[in-house]
C-alpha cells in the first residue's frame, strides 16, 4: 500500500475511534439537556472518574475488564444519587443555577482525585490479548486496541439506539423528552425516567473515560477537555438530538485529527471555526428537533 | 422602594469603608484588598450580562484577560509604551472591537447554547495566549517590569508604583464604573436592555432591535472587564493564561450568585464573599476546593437569591413566625 493512503486510513480509522469516543460523551449531555432541561458541566468529570476507576481497580484487580465492568456499575449508582440528592431540584431553576451546582460539582470531584489518586499523570496498559498490532500493507501497522474501542463504542450505540427506540422505558424517555408534562399525566413515572437518562449519561460519559485510558493518559484535567469539545459537539447537533450528536461527533473528529495532519497552526482553532460556522447558518444545531 | 434605599445605603457604606482601609495601617492587606476590588469590578460588569439582561455568559474571562494581555504586550512583550494614556485605550478598544466580532456569533444563540458557545469562544482566547508566542502564548505568562506611568508631558500626574496611590487609583475606577453603569442603566437604552431580560419576545414585537441593544450591552460589559483586566496587570506585574480559564469566568459568575443579580452591590458583596471564603478554606483545610465546592453546592440549594437577598428572607421568615 502506497504510503500516503496507507497514511491517511490511519489518520481516518483515529478520527471514527474518536468521533465514537466524542459520542458517546456528547450523547450523555445532550440526553440530560433534551430529557431534563439540566446543563450538566460536571460532565468531563464523570469522565475523567470512569478514567480514574479503570486506573485504580484494574491496579487492584490486575484484571481491565473486571475494572470496567465495575466501574460502569458504580458510575451509575453515583450518577442515580447525584440525581437523587442534587440535580434533581434543579429541574425547575435556572440554567445558571445547573451550571454554578455542577462547577461546585467539578471542584469536588478535583479534589477528592487529588486526595485519593493524587496528582500524578497515570496510564494503564492495553490487556496482553489485545496488545498488538494489524499490519498496513508492508511498512505500516495500526493498533488493534483503537479498532477494539471503535467496535465497542458502535455496540454501546446500537445498544443505546435500542433501548430508546425499541423498549417500553424508551418510548417514557422520549415521551419526557418531547413534553414531560403530558406524559407524567399519561402515566409515565417521570422521575423514574430522569433519574434512569441520568445515570445512563453518567455510566456513557465514564464508560468513555474506561475504555479509553489504555490508549491515552489518565490525568488531571482530562475532564475539561472533553467537556469543551462536547460542549461544541452537543450545539453543532442541536441540543437534544442523539444523532446530531453522532454526526457532529464525526464532524468535530474529522476537522481536528486531518486538520491537525494539513493545516497544523490553525488545528486547534478548527473546531471553534466550524461552530462559528454552523451558528451562523443554524442557530439552533442542525439537527434540532 | 425602601428596599433599594437600603442598597444605595449599603453601597455607601461599602464604598466609605473602601475608602477608609489603608488608614487602619493593615499594609499586608491592601494589596489583597485591592485584588477584590479589581474582581467587583469585574463582577459588576458581568452583572450587566447576566443580571440585567439575562445573558448567561460563561466567557466573561476572555475579556478580563484581553485587558491585562494588552498591557503586559505593549509594556513589556513588545515595549511599545508604558504609558496610562496609550495603553489603557488600546485595551479597552481591543476588548470592544474582540467582543463586538464574538458578540455578532454568540448573540444569535439563547439560553443553553449562549451559556455554551460563550465558554467556547473564551476557551479559543484561553488557547491563544496558551499558545501562540507572538501574543505572549505560554503556559507561565508574562511577568511585567512597571506599572503604567501616568504623565502630562514630564509631569508624573500619580506615582502608580506606590501602593496606596495604585490602592485608591483601583478604587475610583470602580467609583466611576458604577457610577457610568447606573447612568447606563436610567438611559433609554438602558431600560430597554432591562426590558429584554423580561420578556424578549415582546421587545422584539413593540419594534425594539433586540439583537442590535443586545449586542451593545455584550460591548459595554467586556468593555468593563477588560478595564478589569488591566488594573489586574498593572497591579500584579503578571498575566497569564489562567486569567482568561473557565475557571476564572466560573469564579465571577459564583460571585454574583453569592452576593445576588441585578444590583452592582451584588457583585461588590460577591466578590468580597467568594475571596474571604476562598482564603479562610485555603488558610484551615488542606482540601480548600472540596470545601468550595460543598459551599457552591449548598448555595445553589439552599439560597438562590445570594447574600444580598438575605435580609429579606429573614424578614419573610420572621415575618412568618
Amino acid at each position: 500500500m502506497d504510503i500516503l493512503l496507507g497514511s491517511l486510513l490511519i489518520q481516518a480509522l483515529n478520527a471514527i475511534q474518536y468521533g465514537l469516543l466524542l459520542f458517546l460523551i456528547a450523547s450523555g449531555l445532550t440526553l440530560i439537556f433534551g430529557v431534563m432541561g439540566v446543563i450538566n458541566i460536571a460532565h468531563g468529570s464523570f469522565y475523567m472518574m470512569g478514567a480514574y476507576f479503570a486506573f485504580t481497580i484494574t491496579g487492584l484487580t490486575g484484571n481491565f475488564f473486571v475494572a470496567v465492568l465495575l466501574g460502569a456499575i458504580l458510575s451509575v449508582i453515583i450518577g442515580a444519587l447525584l440525581e437523587w440528592a442534587l440535580f434533581k431540584h434543579l429541574y425547575k431553576r435556572d440554567h445558571l443555577e445547573q451550571v454554578l451546582l455542577s462547577y461546585g460539582l467539578i471542584l469536588i470531584f478535583e479534589e477528592l482525585r487529588s486526595i485519593f489518586v493524587g496528582d500524578e499523570v497515570h496510564s494503564i496498559d492495553v490487556p496482553a490479548w489485545l496488545n498488538f498490532s494489524i499490519p498496513l500493507g508492508d511498512i505500516m501497522s495500526y493498533p488493534f486496541y483503537r479498532l477494539f474501542m471503535s467496535g465497542v463504542c458502535v455496540l454501546v450505540a446500537i445498544g443505546m439506539y435500542i433501548l430508546i427506540n425499541r423498549t417500553r422505558i424508551g418510548s417514557m424517555i422520549r415521551a419526557g423528552a418531547t413534553n414531560s408534562g403530558m406524559a407524567e399525566v399519561l402515566g409515565v413515572n417521570i422521575s423514574m425516567v430522569n433519574r434512569l437518562v441520568f445515570s445512563l449519561g453518567v455510566g456513557l460519559a465514564a464508560f468513555a473515560g474506561m475504555i479509553n485510558a489504555p490508549a491515552s493518559a489518565v490525568a488531571p484535567g482530562m475532564g475539561m477537555e472533553v467537556l469543551i469539545v462536547s460542549f461544541v459537539v452537543v450545539v453543532i447537533g442541536g441540543i437534544g438530538s442523539v444523532w446530531g450528536a453522532l454526526f457532529a461527533a464525526m464532524v468535530i473528529a474529522f476537522a481536528d485529527t486531518f486538520g491537525s495532519v494539513f493545516f497544523p497552526s490553525v488545528a486547534g482553532m478548527l473546531t471553534y471555526i466550524i461552530m462559528a460556522m454552523v451558528l451562523l447558518w443554524r442557530p439552533e444545531g442542525i439537527f434540532k428537533r | 422602594m425602601v428596599e433599594s434605599k437600603n442598597k444605595y445605603a449599603l453601597l455607601a457604606v461599602m464604598f466609605i469603608a473602601l475608602l477608609l482601609f489603608p488608614t487602619l495601617g493593615l499594609d499586608f492587606y491592601n494589596d489583597m484588598v485591592s485584588r477584590i476590588v479589581i474582581l467587583a469590578l469585574f463582577a459588576v460588569s458581568l452583572d450587566l450580562l447576566v443580571g440585567y439582561t439575562g445573558l448567561i455568559s460563561f466567557g466573561h474571562a476572555a475579556w478580563f484577560g484581553v485587558g491585562a494581555y494588552a498591557f503586559a504586550l505593549l509594556s513589556t512583550h513588545y515595549q511599545v509604551t508604558d504609558s496610562f494614556w496609550i495603553t489603557l485605550p488600546v485595551a479597552l478598544i481591543a476588548a470592544a472591537v474582540l467582543s463586538f466580532i464574538v458578540g455578532l456569533f454568540v448573540l444569535r444563540t439563547k439560553g443553553i447554547y449562549f451559556i455554551m458557545v460563550t465558554l467556547a469562544f473564551a476557551q479559543v482566547f484561553y488557547f491563544l495566549v496558551h499558545d501562540v508566542p507572538a501574543i505572549g502564548g505560554s503556559t507561565d505568562g508574562l511577568n511585567l517590569y512597571a506599572r503604567p506611568t501616568l504623565e502630562i508631558g514630564n509631569w508624573v500626574l500619580l506615582d502608580l508604583e506606590n501602593p496606596l496611590t495604585m490602592y485608591y487609583f483601583i478604587l475610583a475606577a470602580l467609583f466611576f464604573s458604577v457610577v457610568l453603569l447606573w447612568f447606563f442603566l436610567r438611559s433609554p437604552l438602558g431600560r430597554a436592555v432591562q426590558g429584554i431580560k423580561i420578556n424578549e419576545h415582546r421587545m422584539l414585537s413593540i419594534g425594539f432591535p433586540v439583537f442590535r441593544y443586545k449586542l451593545i450591552v455584550f460591548v459595554i460589559a467586556s468593555v468593563f472587564a477588560s478595564l478589569a483586566g488591566y488594573l489586574f496587570a498593572a497591579q500584579s506585574y503578571g498575566v497569564n493564561p489562567e486569567l482568561l480559564s473557565w475557571h476564572k469566568s466560573a469564579d465571577v459568575l459564583l460571585m454574583l450568585i453569592f452576593g445576588g443579580m441585578g444590583q452592582f452591590v451584588g457583585g461588590m458583596v460577591g466578590a468580597f464573599a467568594f475571596i474571604l471564603l476562598k482564603d479562610v478554606f485555603m488558610t484551615y483545610t488542606d482540601w480548600w476546593q472540596l470545601w468550595l465546592g460543598i459551599t457552591i453546592v449548598l448555595f445553589v440549594l439552599f439560597l438562590p437569591g445570594g447574600l444580598a437577598s438575605l435580609p429579606s428572607r429573614l424578614k419573610a421568615l420572621v415575618g412568618k413566625a
